[in-house]
């Protein structure tokens, strides 16, 4: 004896932000009857295992059957099946593309291809995030990069407008296309500590600043890949190393500027030349595919590092970028200040974003 | 040649993917009316098509307008081989044809393929320019509305009320033909799906002719049905309540002269043409014929002031099924005016061969008396239509069925039947025909044609409130025994202890507190049998059914401590191994009906001590229930002193006022006795388990859970302040029996709770909602299979704020919110129009509107539109909606009740009548079952959805579900189900809007008869 169909279909359809949650999160029905069972909504509501079964049942079959339209948010506005209003519609799509950081950090600047997706199992085990849940979250990265590649425009703009998505959403898909274009290596344990949402800042930074779109903004792929000529054009930082005089003249320039302002003035001065080296050196590897993917490596390893074992505080840091970028400026052989300024911008944000103390 | 259609090919959009290579489509399309057919230009390599192809034109004939759908057909081109079909759409162009609906057609359909469900989605245009012609009445019946609300729809008027249309046509079932074994699934849904559409066309037509003749211009209630008979055909039916309406804005001068004009007797009307079968064709049971043929002599319109209690004395005397002996007739005290209007109004009723109405709603003042509810059912064997042009067999089922109602509300004294519905369960040749509906004594002010009319409107004095409580026979004469009291409102006529009804809450009724759902639910096991048998057996066993259905009912009024059930509907479906019945109902305590007495529980066995204290226990249980219920219902009526007239009968038992019979084997119609002991004191045997097993029933089920309420009328009594919060839905479950050896008992069981369990996953899916009222729930039952059940519900979900008192700072009181929320807009709405247009010269505008209301209809219809009171802003939006493909879908809201709560009906843009079919043949990957049921009905919805907003409405009233057929085959991995729904297109704004906005209303008013004027 046995329910053999079971079914609830709405005018306007109906949907339980917690159970899409639950539906999301990738459970069971099962699972999910469980999880909503000790949630307490039976005691609220006087129902039973067999009403919450039934229900979590419906609309989970629901979600399946919406799945097709969230894939591609701007069809779910326009279709007739499912009659659910704008604001019900926004949550949707909004959750349906959230992720979780923990998931994010696992395949953020992998390549989107389905060698990644076959580890996702392993990726599921690290994190605890169901199979399910870490599919989604990966077709919905892929997805979005799919779309975006072939598109003009700016990165940003073109995601929220073609999957619907507020504003800080958009954003962080554009950092996980951009840094999955170029690759950029975050799994190394020295980056492990850094979160997602300080690659996104970063990515931000470098969509704005270094890539085609920043000066052109009508170019295919304008947003997603580096400028080229911007990177050949730092190699010619590299005289601030290779010419002894201006070395020493940048660093007298910066230690006048901080003397008595800092208590590591000392470890500063010692240090000026490694770091000075360090961070001319990343810009002019950048024409290399293979440094960029290590760009924020090297900024950890050559500058974060040496700082953070000389303990300087980030206002210390901030001091010394400050001044460092500053006085390039007033080196009268130093013709590059169009490139050093844009060079040292994103890298000023992103050493202190990635600054935790 | 009439008219001339014309349709536009815009484009199409989200088309499915037809070429794997490419990942694209040549779609092109065929337009398709009777046997014309165009062609669009093929769009290669898009999913997203733009035809924009010319208008193409059809000049037909209105009639083929009428039963004809437009066909439209979205096709993949191939070179090579044969062009692949993606989907159909079949737009109804009926709505077009009516002067005061729709202008135009435009929006984005569903395409929809049987087997694929929806794919896509197309923009078409659809226009009709009517030719007027001086005959056009002929065959065709173009311009008669038709409405499923079975009330008068609001922003209409009811001038007359003429009474019953009924109408079936007959084919053979497509998929039972030869040919269906060499085509394919999709070719043979289709044909069903097309012939269907015919079909009712057709019989809408023809119904619309009998309404023409009748002099009416509306047909209300308008029901229809399908019966799949399987391999003996396919049967339309449908019925409905003849109507003359006026639009409300229009004044009275117009009604009038409608209503002089119309002066053909109502009884050629009937007999004429349509090979309807002569009047009182011998029937199975007896009395029939001679009863109607003396009805008839008794009540030629005589002018007999004096006060006759021959009415109810020969109806009495003939119908001896009661087995009432006629006795005296002295002693009835309603006065002699009143006596002179029955007999009006009855001499009306009565030369007409049905006084039914489907109304379940009336007009104020119209609804005199109810007596009870009557039902008749029938068992027959089908057996194949031969020829479908005669339709006779089907036909003079139905008449006997219609003749045994009218006999049964004979012998309850009342000339009418009111709330009158049809309806079959068939289970391979087995074919159950039931009716039913409430008996009742009309006012005559509705009724009358041409003479009798005008001069006598005495019932212009409302009756009061309680006066349809009052007892409709004579009670000296009963037609069964029962229990009368002084009513408890007017304390001078007689009630009736408890009263069954089909119809709605009268808006004047006095109700004291809530009132909720009550179910009767039954299963009886059959064994398995073939033809004659199997019928008889059928017939044997359908009394049992009524009447224990009736005797839960009963109990459960009672538990509830209520004294009335209104909305009852009866359902007996027929299985191969089980009958189900259902009985759902509305039960409310009427204040002008005595308070129930408590349930009495009595032990056959008195001496055994422990059994005592068993029977105490549940005693107890039993009285705690019905305090608590009390409680939950706001149920304290007032004090009232007892004063129990004393039944003419010595046996103090009493019966209940349902009158029910079945035909077929027996002539003797099974007088039951429904009743269970005297009335302080309801007594309940417990002398075997199946007494205990009822009152375990009666106990175990569930209460609603709190900020719950349901009924399955229109409205709940007691509630008024809705809120704009409306949820439509429909639930289906199936439940499979695995023991085929199952007791009584056990499927009562087991169909118990799956109702049960329905309900309260209802309640925990809309908790959302609280506070709620699950209004218009409506159960059906069917048993698919040998082993199955099936259950569906359709129903709304309508919030409400829950401090009543306080809100809205009700200057005027319970009544007359209530007034405003249900039907009777009449009321508050005419005087209100009346002041609006005062400031012209009101008769000049009404005359204006009724000189216009001929020849140009469309013309009047767009400054209608024009002057429509929609705020600017609104309007703008509908119509951005429909006209600018890719921006955002019209919200269409859909209720199985007449209105929406908060909202005005401004417009009826005319019936919803679809019928759909959808098969698989992978039905593990569309999610088993339930993923394929649920993806149907949400494709049913959204394709209702489409059409209303296509006809520039936003909302669909007066929504039901009337069938869904379910069936599986899940080892070959296939499913097919029917599904049939019905309601009424509409615009609505909300009254905030309105408010908002008043001088605009008014403008907007006499803006519109001034443009009346002008045309």
């Amino acid at each position: 004896m046995s329910v053999e169909l079971d079914v609830f279909v709405g005018n306007t359809t109906i949907m339980d932000k917690e159970v899409y949650q639950l539906w999301l999160n990738g459970y069971t029905v099962n699972d999910a009857v469980k999880v909503r069972m000790e949630g307490g909504v039976m005691e609220e509501c006087e129902a039973s295992a067999e009403v919450l079964l039934s229900d979590t049942m419906d609309q989970f079959r629901t979600f399946q059957m919406c799945e097709r339209l969230l894939q591609n948010p701007a069809k779910l506005a326009n279709q007739l099946l499912f009659q659910i209003p704008p604001d019900r519609q926004a949550m949707l799509i909004e959750r349906y593309y959230a992720f979780a950081d923990a998931f994010v950090r696992e395949v953020l600047g992998k390549k989107l291809s389905k060698g990644t997706k076959k580890d996702l199992d392993d990726v599921s085990a690290k994190t605890g995030i169901t199979l399910k849940s870490c599919r989604r979250q990966f077709d919905n990265f892929k997805r979005v990069f799919k779309v975006v590649e072939e598109l003009k425009g700016p990165l940003v703009e073109n995601i929220r407008q073609h999957f619907l998505l507020p504003d800080q959403l958009a954003r962080d898909y554009a950092a996980i296309v951009f840094f999955a274009n170029n690759r950029f290596e975050t799994g190394k344990k020295k980056l492990q500590y850094l979160t997602f949402q300080d690659f996104a800042f970063c990515a931000g930074q470098l969509i704005n600043n270094w890539t085609v779109g920043a000066v052109d903004n009508m170019v295919e792929d304008m947003d997603v890949d580096l400028d080229k000529e911007f990177l050949q054009d730092l190699k010619d930082l590299k005289i601030l190393i290779a010419d002894k005089d201006l070395l020493d003249q940048h660093k007298s320039l910066v230690c006048v500027a901080l003397r008595g302002k800092t208590k590591v003035f000392n470890e500063m001065e010692t240090n000026f030349k490694n770091l000075s080296r360090g961070l001319v050196n990343i810009a002019a590897k950048l024409t290399n595919p293979k440094d960029v993917r290590d760009f924020f490596i090297d900024l950890v390893e050559k500058f974060i590092e040496p700082c953070k074992s000389d303990r300087w505080t980030a206002t210390d840091v901030n001091l010394y970028l400050t001044h460092y970028t500053n006085s390039a400026h007033i080196l009268d052989s130093f013709k590059y200040q169009t490139v050093w300024t844009r060079y040292m911008g994103v890298i000023k944000s992103c050493i202190l974003r990635m600054y935790h103390e | 040649m009439p008219g001339k259609l014309k349709a536009k090919v815009v484009a199409g959009r989200h088309l499915p993917v037809m070429d794997r290579a490419s990942d694209l489509t040549d779609a092109f399309v065929e337009v398709k009316f009777g046997t014309t057919t165009f062609k669009t230009d093929v769009c290669p390599k898009s999913l997203n098509p733009q035809w924009n192809s010319e208008w193409f034109k059809f000049e037909v004939d209105d009639e083929d307008l009428q039963d004809e759908p437009l066909q439209i057909t979205v096709l993949d081109h191939d070179t090579y081989s044969a062009n692949d079909a993606i989907g159909k759409v079949y737009i109804d162009i009926d709505p077009l044809l009516c002067s005061e609906a729709a202008t135009v057609i435009s929006g984005w359909f569903p395409i929809y393929d049987t087997i694929h469900g929806i794919r896509g989605e197309i923009n078409v245009l659809v226009k009709v320019d009517l030719f007027n012609d001086l005959n056009r009445f002929r065959q065709s019946s173009c311009g008669v509305k038709f409405f499923c609300t079975t009330s008068i729809p609001r922003c209409f008027r009811a001038v007359l009320i003429h009474g019953f249309v009924e109408e079936l046509v007959v084919n053979e079932d497509p998929e039972y033909q030869w040919i269906d074994r060499i085509r394919t699934p999709r070719a043979s849904n289709e044909a069903r799906q097309r012939l269907i559409s015919l079909m009712s066309g057709e019989l809408q037509r023809k119904i619309g002719l009998k309404v023409l003749e009748m002099g009416g211009n509306a047909v209300v209630g308008y029901l229809q049905c399908f019966d799949l008979e399987g391999e003996s055909g396919l049967v339309v039916r449908a019925i409905g309540t003849a109507c003359t309406l006026d639009k409300i804005s229009s004044t009275y001068t117009a009604a009038i002269v409608q209503n002089l004009s119309n002066s053909s007797p109502s009884k050629d009307m009937k007999e004429a043409g349509f090979g309807e079968e002569a009047p009182g064709v011998p029937l199975s049971s007896g009395p029939p014929t001679p009863l109607r043929a003396q009805t008839f002599s008794s009540f030629s319109p005589s002018k007999s002031y004096s006060r006759q209690s021959s009415s109810s004395d020969t109806e009495l005397s003939l119908t001896p099924k009661t087995g009432m002996g006629s006795g005296g007739s002295a002693g009835k005290e309603a006065g002699p005016l009143k006596a002179l209007l029955r007999q009006q109004t009855q001499s009306a009723l009565e030369q007409r061969e049905f006084p039914f109405f489907t109304l379940t709603g009336f007009p104020p003042a119209f609804l005199l008396h109810v007596g009870g509810v009557v039902s008749a059912r029938s068992v027959k064997l089908l057996d194949r239509i031969h020829n479908p042009d005669e339709p006779e067999t089907r036909d003079a089922w139905w008449e006997e069925l219609r003749q045994e109602i009218k006999s049964h509300a004979k012998a309850l004294g009342c000339h009418a039947v009111v709330g009158y519905s049809e309806s079959t369960s068939i289970c391979e040749e087995v074919c159950i025909l039931s009716a039913s509906g409430t008996a009742a004594i009309l006012s005559s002010r509705f009724v009358q044609d041409g003479a009798l009319d005008t001069d006598h409107r005495f019932e212009d004095v409302a009756p009061p409130a309680c006066g349809f409580c009052h007892i409709p026979y004579d009670e000296l004469n009963m037609p069964f025994p029962a229990q009368l009291t002084y009513c408890h409102c007017c304390r001078r006529h007689k009630v009736p202890d408890v009263l069954f009804t089909t119809i709605d809450v009268p808006t004047e009724a006095n109700v004291t507190g809530k009132g909720c759902l009550i179910q009767a639910r039954l299963c009886r096991t059959k064994k398995k049998g073939q033809g004659e048998g199997n019928a008889t057996a059928i017939s044997n066993l359908l009394p049992f059914l009524e009447y224990e259905l009736h005797t839960q009912l009963l109990n459960k009024l009672k538990l509830r401590g209520m004294n009335a059930l209104f909305g009852l509907r009866v359902q007996i479906s027929v299985g191969d191994t089980m009958l189900l019945g259902l009985a759902s109902a509305t039960g409310v305590y009427l204040t002008a009906l005595p308070s129930p007495g408590g349930i009495q529980i009595a032990g056959k066995t008195p001496n055994d001590i422990t059994y005592e204290q068993h029977i105490s226990n549940m005693q107890k249980k039993i009285n705690d229930t019905i305090a608590k219920n009390k409680e939950l219902y706001e149920i304290n009526p007032p004090e009232f002193v007892e004063e129990v007239i004393g039944s003419p009968i010595p046996e103090p038992r009493q019966r209940s006022r349902l009158f029910r019979s079945h035909s077929e084997s027996s002539d003797e119609v099974l007088e039951l006795d429904l009743s269970h002991g005297k009335k302080d004191a309801f007594v309940l045997e417990i002398d075997d388990t199946d007494a205990i097993e009822d009152i375990h029933s009666l106990l175990t089920d569930a209460p609603t859970p709190p900020g719950f309420y349901s009924c399955n009328t229109e409205i709940m009594p007691g509630i008024y302040n809705w809120t704009s919060g409306l949820q439509m839905f429909t639930s289906v479950r199936v439940f499979r029996l695995s023991n085929a050896n199952l007791t009584n008992q056990g499927l009562n069981k087991i169909f118990n709770d799956l109702c049960e369990n329905l309900l309260k996953s209802l309640y925990f899916k809309l908790r959302s909602m609280v506070p709620c009222c699950l209004c218009h729930v409506n159960f059906i039952v069917a048993v698919p299979e040998d082993e199955l059940i099936q259950v569906a519900v359709t129903a709304v979900a309508m919030s409400f704020d829950k401090d009543q008192s306080q809100e809205n700072g009700r200057q005027s009181g319970d009544k007359t919110l209530m007034k405003a929320i249900t039907e009777n807009e009449e009321q508050l709405q005419f005087p209100l129009e009346l002041s609006a247009e005062s400031p012209s010269n009101p008769l000049s505008c009404a005359k204006g509107l009724s000189e216009v209301s001929g020849p140009l209809p469309s013309a009047r219809v767009s400054s209608l539109e024009k002057a429509s009171p929609v705020p600017e802003g609104r309007s703008r939006s509908l119509r951005s909606n429909r006209s600018c493909p890719g921006s955002s879908i019209t919200v269409v809201k859909m209720t199985p009740l007449s209105f929406i709560p908060g909202a005005k009906i401004i417009k009826y843009l005319g019936i919803i009548n679809m019928f759909f079919i959808r098969e698989t043949t992978s039905l593990r990957e569309e999610g088993g079952v339930s993923g394929f049921l649920h993806s149907f009905i949400a494709e049913v919805f959204a394709m209702v959805r489409a059409h209303v907003a296509a006809l520039g409405g936003n909302a669909v009233v007066s929504y039901s579900m009337k069938e869904c057929v379910f069936m599986e085959n899940p080892n070959k991995n296939q499913a097919q189900c029917l599904i049939n729904v019905s309601g009424d297109a509409v615009i609505f704004i909300r009254e905030s809007e309105l408010e908002a906005t008043p001088s605009q209303t008014q403008s907007g008013n006499v803006q519109t008869s001034s443009n009346g004027e002008g045309t």
